[in-house]
């Protein structure tokens, strides 16, 4: 990050030749200009602000007019919990290697540390946010960028703490190679379509690390989510994209890898879930391809709450997980086909790669554990392996069409 | 040497020992004998240790054993069946008993005596009963302890080892030692026993010389004076 | 104590059924891990065998021990040796031979198979510290059940009996009772009826490290305290540790009082 500054910084320089041209303005405490407000009020459009390294007290900024806000060693701009602190209102804005701190707390307004409203081509990068409400807020904003930014919140209840990156009514945004942590929902997409969130890593944060409401069209992929409270929620949404994502130690009552819920025509594939409660918890999803995907030493990978339909899980690995698949009823319309299982114990005579008895992945004691929830501590007992087997041999209380015929006998490359 | 005064113990229903009281006093052979069932064994046991009474107080040495251990150092038993770990050579269980009494022995004139050297290397589970009964003996005697107790020592053994054990018994005798033998072979009673201890549905029905039973049976072979208590008492 | 320990220990070390228990988990090792070519998997597998199998052939092999070495065990009875020594140094003489033939039978083929480069060496090792634990905890029940009957069949159903209900019909009581009263808080009931069973003991222990993230599942707040923080692994191993002194403690007082 160092490096892509100085770079900058030299072009800046070989470009101005140090001088003070017409479009560069120098801003520090021992220069003429001494804030960021001042200097804003003093650039013309498509100006550079040029913010040497040291602490600005400033909230409040707004910004009107196409401007590039370019830090030196990532300048202070404390925002001393007065309120927000930078707004962007204008299009062609970048904001590139600023540290800002001290957001203000609210529970009438939202609060960011970055705000951009109703703007297009922005471009938000190398910033580092610290003790924030919101992070990055974008707002019935287009074709923008945030990029390779970090975000530590210190969040401790939901009521009053605000998300990492948030976009709502916004769309064509890339999201890219961030980090978020400790904040409420690392990032939180309402209203907004053909997103793309890549490379991010979302973590400690006290609800989701990326949560979608009513958006569509969208792709996440090669993220990393783990530890939040509650995993990933894509909620009310269609045509969501998750490739190559890795969902790591959701742990809790309620927490999962990823929430799916009221979502359609979803594709999902690549991506690993590993030491989750629940890998994948749908609800009320269909159409949805899981392809390739491996569930590593889940409690649940996979467990379908009602009306799910024409689901297909294909070419899945699913390894050590405390269940494979659980349902709360035993009526399946969902596919389940050529998947590894690792508690397989079927042959494979004819050598064809594939077993040549079909695997049974809902067990009875799932069933039992989702009525009588305290019977988890019977897990791998002696006992429940018999009950498990006879359910295995004459199926009744779990779903008897729920098998997977093809299963692989090595995993999927 | 023993002191056993109202000495009580029940197997279940089964009242063995009906407030036994006996003293033993330093030196001499003596014969416990009776009928079968009549406590014989369990005196035996009791006095080791190996069956704890319900009442009555058992004093080894002046001093009563209960719940103590230690005595069992100056005491020489030999089992009524020699059944021994199976796996065990007759040379290791030797050297075991040795490791575990830690007290000085002289186990090779017994073993020469017996003749064992062949047997040395052999494992137990491979001996015949007799051969068993001489490392028995062997195990027994040969430390050096001033209280021996024998149950049932003559089974299964050879003229020529019976004649030894006989030999070994009075040389034992011979160096002050008190030793307490019971055999159901009278002949070998007889001869080698200074007094009887004739125990009788848990009490001890006579305690004397042989000639003193002999008067007072009225029986001048001892083996029928042995008899006629058992019928006296059958009859009584 | 120690020399009857080293005469025991010894004895079952020659005895060809000490080769047999190492050789058959030798022989598991290796064919768990030549099918898996996957320690995590391997050491699943082996947790559902442990919790099975070593109680049963501690409790067959107490049991055997007991009945078989009666004669040594008079033989040592006439010596100068303190009664709760003769039993507590056979016990720990089967349970040690025992313990030693699962550490090694198993401990070779994972070592081998390159266990100490692994991250499932934690996993292993748990394993291992149960599967010991249930030995003594196995074996010290069955000398007390034999140490209580004279006849021989009757101590070996007894014993055999004992081990069928804790592996599988007191789990099977157990879920009924949870699924009977699943109108009531259950949780605190189900860690404790857990705490009365070694073998469900052992498997929590295991679960533990296994499978944490299904049981933080539960809405419960004694659960989450019990398998969220370390207090699960404490409590259980405490438990563990008092289900062999208490079978311990019963046979050196029931050697105390037994005749022979």
């Amino acid at each position: 990050m160092k490096f892509r500054i100085s770079i900058s910084l030299i072009l800046f320089l070989l470009l101005t030749g140090g001088n003070l041209s017409a479009n560069t303005l120098t801003i520090c405490s021992s220069c003429e200009i001494k804030s960021i407000k001042e200097g804003i009020s003093l650039a013309a459009d498509f100006d550079t602000l040029f913010i040497k390294k040291g602490t600005y007290k400033e909230f409040n900024i707004q910004i009107t007019k196409p401007l590039t806000l370019l830090g030196e060693d990532y300048p202070i701009v404390d925002g001393e919990d007065k309120g927000e602190i930078i707004t962007i209102q204008a299009n062609n804005v970048t904001i590139d290697g600023l540290f800002i701190i001290n957001v203000g707390t609210s529970y009438t307004a939202d609060y960011a540390a970055i705000r951009v409203v109703e703007s297009e081509n922005f471009l938000i990068q190398n910033v580092v946010l610290e003790k924030l409400f919101f992070g990055i807020y974008l707002e019935k904003s287009k074709n923008g960028k945030v990029y390779h930014n970090k975000i530590i919140g210190d969040a401790v209840d939901e009521y009053n703490s605000g998300n990492g990156i948030q976009l709502w009514y916004s769309k064509n945004i890339e999201v890219k190679q961030n980090i978020v942590q400790h904040v409420r929902d690392g990032i939180y997409l309402e209203f907004s379509d053909n997103i793309i969130i890549a490379d991010n890593t979302s973590a400690n944060n006290l609800r989701y690390g990326l949560h979608f409401m009513f958006s569509n069209d969208d792709i996440y992929k090669n993220n990393t989510f783990e530890n939040n409270g509650a995993g990933v929620a894509v909620m009310f949404s269609k045509r969501i994209k998750m490739y190559n994502n890795t969902f790591k130690k959701n742990w809790g009552t309620a927490a999962f890898g990823m929430l799916l819920k009221e979502i359609n025509d979803a594709e999902i594939s690549g991506n690993t879930f590993a030491e989750n409660t629940v890998g994948i918890n749908i609800e009320g999803s269909n159409r949805i391809v899981y392809k390739n995907n491996d569930f590593v030493n889940n409690g649940w990978a996979i467990k379908v709450r009602g009306a799910c339909y024409a689901n297909s899980f294909v070419n899945n690995s699913f390894l050590y997980n405390s269940f494979d698949i659980s349902y709360n009823g035993n009526l399946n319309d969902n596919i389940f086909d050529t998947n590894f299982w690792s508690d397989y114990t079927g042959y494979d005579l004819d050598k064809d790669g594939i077993g040549d008895v079909p695997y049974r992945p809902v067990k009875l004691f799932s069933y039992i554990v989702n009525r009588t929830p305290e019977t988890i501590v019977l897990l791998r007992s002696l006992f429940m392996d018999i009950i498990d087997f006879s359910e295995k041999v004459s199926p009744v209380f779990t779903p008897d069409n729920l098998v997977d015929a093809n299963p692989l006998m090595k995993r999927p490359k | 040497m023993i002191q056993i005064e109202r000495l009580y113990k029940k197997f279940g229903k089964n009242q063995v020992l009906r407030g036994l009281d006996l003293h033993i006093d330093k030196g001499g052979i003596f014969a416990i004998l009776g009928p079968n069932g009549s406590g014989k064994t369990t005196l035996i046991k009791a006095i080791l240790g190996m069956v704890v009474p319900n009442k009555g107080v058992i004093s080894v040495l002046g001093k009563p054993i209960k719940n103590k251990w230690r005595y069992r150092q100056e005491i020489e038993y030999l089992p009524q069946i020699a059944n021994f770990p199976g796996n065990l050579k007759v040379k290791e269980i030797i050297r075991m008993i040795k490791d575990l009494r830690q007290e000085p022995s002289d186990e090779e004139r017994l073993i020469s005596l017996f003749s064992l050297e062949p047997f040395l290397d052999k494992k137990l589970s491979t001996l015949s009963g007799g051969t068993k009964q001489k490392v028995n003996i062997v195990l027994t005697l040969m430390f050096d302890n001033p209280l021996i107790i024998l149950d049932e020592p003559t089974t299964g053994l050879d003229p020529l080892a019976l004649i030894h054990l006989k030999q070994l018994i009075r040389e034992e005798k011979e160096k002050g030692k008190t030793i307490l033998v019971t055999s159901h072979i009278m002949r070998f009673v007889e001869e080698v026993a200074d007094e009887i201890v004739y125990l009788l549905e848990g009490e001890i029905y006579f305690k004397g010389s042989i000639p003193d039973l002999k008067t007072k049976t009225g029986q001048s072979d001892f083996e029928h004076a042995i008899a006629a208590i058992a019928i006296t008492t059958t009859d009584a | 104590m120690l020399k009857i320990l080293k005469y025991s220990f010894y004895d079952l070390m020659r005895s060809r059924w000490s080769y047999v228990y190492f050789l058959f988990y030798l022989a598991l090792g290796f064919v768990l891990l030549f099918l898996n070519q996957d320690l995590s998997k391997a050491v699943i597998t082996l947790m559902n065998v442990i919790i099975v199998l070593v109680p049963l052939i501690g409790t067959i092999f107490g049991v055997m021990y007991y009945y078989n070495s009666k004669e040594f065990t008079e033989l040592l009875l006439a010596q100068p040796i303190r009664r709760s020594s003769i039993f507590l140094g056979q016990y720990f003489g089967v349970a040690g031979s025992l313990t030693l033939s699962l550490v090694l039978g198993l401990g070779v083929p994972f070592a081998l198979y390159g266990l100490f480069k692994s991250d499932a060496i934690w996993n292993f090792s748990l394993l291992l510290i149960t599967g010991a634990f249930l030995t003594l905890i196995f074996t010290a029940l069955a000398f007390n059940i034999a140490i209580s009957n004279e006849n021989k069949i009757k101590g070996f159903g007894y014993a055999v009996l004992m081990w069928l209900f804790l592996a599988v019909v007191y789990d099977g009581l157990f879920l009924m009772s949870l699924i009977v009263f699943e109108a009531y808080p259950l949780d605190s009931f189900s860690l404790i009826a857990t705490m009365f069973n070694p073998i469900d003991l052992s498997r929590t222990l295991i679960l533990l490290k296994l499978d944490i993230s299904a049981l933080l599942g539960y809405t419960g707040a004694i659960f989450k305290q019990f398998f969220g923080t370390n207090t699960g692994l404490v409590i259980s191993l405490l438990m563990l540790l008092l289900w062999t002194v208490i079978p311990i403690w019963r046979l050196s007082y029931k050697a105390k009082r037994k005749d022979f």
